[in-house]
């Protein structure tokens, strides 16, 4: 795979994940496993599961690591410009030309009229994520943080990165309970 | 200083927020709404309506969209930075050691005991979104427009970018 190949798969990765970077992990596996074969299944599942326990965003994760791995740091860097600036820019754009307009009436109301539609798009996204705790953990641990969040956050003011920061120390102290029948 | 802030505005987000782009929002929220006051509510949520309604990771077009707007190109390159390079930077350092541990009951623990806190803040953020919308528009367009998009992208699976094309009409015409 060379520079050209690798510009052209994650620009076409950027350019046609539609719903934000984890809709685009299907698309990077197109790419790289199937189309250009540069890494095999059992590698690629290997990167994603590790890519999922560290934060922040999955798609430029993925792009990064796949770029360096395939052709050093500047393989990297050809990733991420190509899976990124595209559509930054494309935003930029719209967004620019939006606001040289936004004295006019109509487009305070297209402001207005899109709301309701972050608002559902939002709630469906607070929904799954309140499904899969409840899921992982079970009801009552699920609406204990739920609540204790709900305190801290709201009612008391605190900075949500603290909150967060303070659970994921939480796991790192806590003791791991050995279990019964797992060797060494 | 501006940079600086805009650093730190996307630096947090990026290295708390498990879960991919979509869980870094509502952070990204908190720092540029309330912490900074760059944009107000309505103005994140155009924004955030746009982002949705392009392809591409959602994380990056935020970041580099805001950082152009509070301090041009060289903010939307900070902007992007801080938001890409802390956790890139960990995976490829730490890959050998992660790769031990990705099934580790602990690390696993890790995505699910935050994901709550997250779903708390997804929520509060639905509920000013909300809050704004009835206040701008009124409670009869609002609940029409929450009704029918429900309707449109759940149930009959539209892709919300059309979704949001047909908002911007409808409010075009009778929101302004």
């Amino acid at each position: 795979m060379n520079h050209r190949d690798m510009f052209y798969a994650f620009f076409r990765v950027g350019m046609l994940g539609f719903g934000g970077g984890p809709a685009a992990i299907p698309i990077v596996e197109k790419e790289i496993v199937e189309k250009y074969k540069q890494m095999e299944q059992k590698e690629f599942g290997d990167m994603l599961a590790i890519a999922n326990t560290l934060p922040g965003p999955i798609a430029t994760k993925l792009a990064g690591y796949i770029g360096y791995r395939l052709l050093g740091t500047a393989g990297m860097i050809n990733a991420l410009i190509a899976s990124v600036f595209p559509t930054v820019l494309l935003m930029i754009l719209l967004l620019v030309t939006l606001s040289s307009f936004r004295d006019y009436a109509w487009v305070e109301g297209m402001t207005r009229g899109v709301m309701p539609v972050v608002t559902v798009l939002l709630g469906v996204l607070t929904w799954g994520f309140f499904a899969k705790s409840k899921q992982d953990l079970g009801w009552l641990y699920a609406l204990i943080l739920l609540g204790g969040s709900v305190l801290v956050i709201q009612g008391f003011g605190l900075h949500p990165a603290v909150l967060i920061a303070a659970l994921i120390l939480f796991v790192f102290m806590k003791r791991e309970r050995p279990k019964a029948g797992e060797a060494g | 200083m501006i940079y600086w802030e805009i650093f730190l505005a996307f630096f947090i987000p990026g290295i708390i927020g498990y879960g991919g782009g979509p869980a870094t929002i509502p952070l990204i929220e908190h720092e540029v709404v309330h912490r900074y006051e760059w944009m107000a509510t309505s103005e994140f949520a155009e924004v955030l309506a746009i982002g949705n309604s392009l392809p591409g990771p959602i994380a990056t077009k935020m970041a580099g969209y805001i950082g152009f707007q509070e301090a041009g190109v060289l903010g939307a390159g900070i902007a992007l930075f801080a938001t890409i390079a802390p956790s890139l930077i960990l995976m490829i350092i730490l890959l050998s050691v992660l790769m031990k541990f990705k099934e580790s009951p602990k690390v696993k623990l890790l995505s699910q005991i935050v994901r709550p806190t997250i779903a708390v803040l997804l929520g509060a953020m639905t509920y000013r979104f909300a809050e704004t919308s009835v206040v701008d528009s009124g409670w009869a367009h609002s609940l029409f427009l929450v009704i029918i998009s429900y309707w449109l992208i759940e149930k009959r699976k539209l892709h919300p970018a059309w979704v949001i094309g047909g908002s911007l009409i409808y409010g075009g015409i009778f929101l302004s």
